[in-house]
């Protein structure tokens, strides 16, 4: 960006708001069995209260709270829970992806509720990882 | 050129138009979408989950349900979609970057 | 046929078809690239709103299991199959537009205009030189 001239009204008000937002974000990943949401909502809102920062203080302050080298880790790390479960059912004796196969002991339905929360864990890594790769490479080559 | 541009739109907007009259009324329960067995005799997708998500899942979010577990591999699928774009970025816009870190070592 | 049952059951879609109109208005008359785009995105989330739109049913409740009212009855919760599609639309049209303004980045990079009949000019002007060569 051209010279980048902070306000420090801008700065105290996202540094304030933004652990409150990834807070209600993890609550909206881990309640999307019994209200809206799920993966995908709260992977969005991580990403969000990321890019609050790094839109309010520029890119060199906001590395101390998400350093850059850490996106694609971790949307690589999000696929990986993903495809890890569905493998663990096929271990278990079961079909690809099918929860209630898993090598742990419950009922069926238990099982396969413990399967949607891995792979909503999943999903809202990859989705935040990957955001924040998308925002930090399309800003990477404007003169930093 | 203006007005050709300008006639394919309102053709396109007339012809749309004409096709939506065909569609069923919005919000009837009755409509062929929101039966119990569709018009070929099969059991219907959408009311097979609602009646049993919550009795094979132990999760009342019937929505979570269906994206996780009925079609967790369309699911699956879709994270590689946006996993495959990042790494796309990053492959794209790669060379810039090495060329302004020769520009500032050189 | 334009009885009031016809119009309340059909206005949603008429809404739907002009942002329709609006998204390909954007993509065909307006020659900036980033314009294109925005026009494309407009066109896509009026499928998405199509799509959502379709999905209520008349006096029935959102896809949450109620423990009151049972999961029996399959008509007093709305349609949650067009809900789940839906989600994995919005997230492929977050991921298309990023790889897209990553592409204009390097157009403008390279030939330093968005504007496309300068555009088409440059290129053609690069074309006969590699051809002289």
């Amino acid at each position: 960006m051209r010279e980048f001239d902070s306000d420090d009204i801008v700065i105290l008000v996202s540094r304030t708001l933004s652990p409150f937002i990834m807070l209600f974000a993890l609550y909206v990943v881990f309640h999307g069995h019994y209200s809206p949401g799920g993966g995908f909502q709260g992977g969005t809102m991580l990403a969000a209260a990321v890019m609050l920062i790094r839109l309010a203080a520029g890119s060199e302050l906001a590395r101390l709270q998400f350093p850059q080298e850490l996106g694609t880790p971790l949307g690589a790390a999000g696929v990986f829970i993903y495809f890890g479960t569905g493998l663990a059912a096929m271990l278990g004796g079961g079909r690809f992806l099918d929860y209630a196969f898993l090598p742990l002991a419950g009922t069926a339905p238990a099982l396969r509720s413990l399967g949607i929360l891995l792979v909503e864990v999943g999903v809202g890594l990859a989705v935040l990882g990957i955001l924040i790769a998308i925002f930090d490479d399309l800003l990477e080559g404007s003169g930093e | 050129m203006k007005a050709v541009n300008f006639a394919v739109l309102a053709l396109f907007g007339a012809l749309l138009v004409f096709a939506a009259s065909g569609l069923p009324d919005r919000g009837d329960p009755s409509a062929p979408l929101h039966r119990d067995t569709s018009l070929a005799g099969t059991p219907n997708a959408p009311s097979y989950y609602i009646r049993n998500a919550k009795k094979d899942a132990a999760t009342p979010n019937m929505v979570t349900v269906i994206l996780a577990d009925y079609r967790g591999y369309d699911t699956m699928g879709e994270e590689t979609v946006i996993f495959t774009a990042g790494l796309v970025c990053f492959l794209i816009l790669r060379r810039g970057r090495k060329r302004n870190k020769e520009d500032k070592t050189s | 046929m334009m009885t009031l049952d016809f119009f309340v059951g059909h206005y949603a879609y008429w809404f739907v078809i002009a942002l329709l109109v609006l998204g390909l208005y954007g993509m065909i008359v307006k020659r900036n690239l980033v314009k294109k785009l925005i026009g494309m995105t407009i066109f896509q989330v009026a499928v998405i709103i199509f799509y959502i739109a379709s999905a209520v049913k008349r006096g029935a409740t959102i896809p949450i299991a109620d423990k009151a009212i049972g999961t029996a009855d399959a008509s007093l919760y709305i349609n949650p199959l067009q809900h789940t599609l839906m989600l994995t639309a919005i997230v492929v049209g977050v991921a298309t537009a990023g790889v897209a303004y990553a592409l204009l980045i390097i157009i403008f990079r390279r030939y330093n205009t968005l504007h496309e009949p300068e555009l088409m000019e440059a290129m053609k002007h690069e074309e006969e030189e590699d051809g002289d060569e």
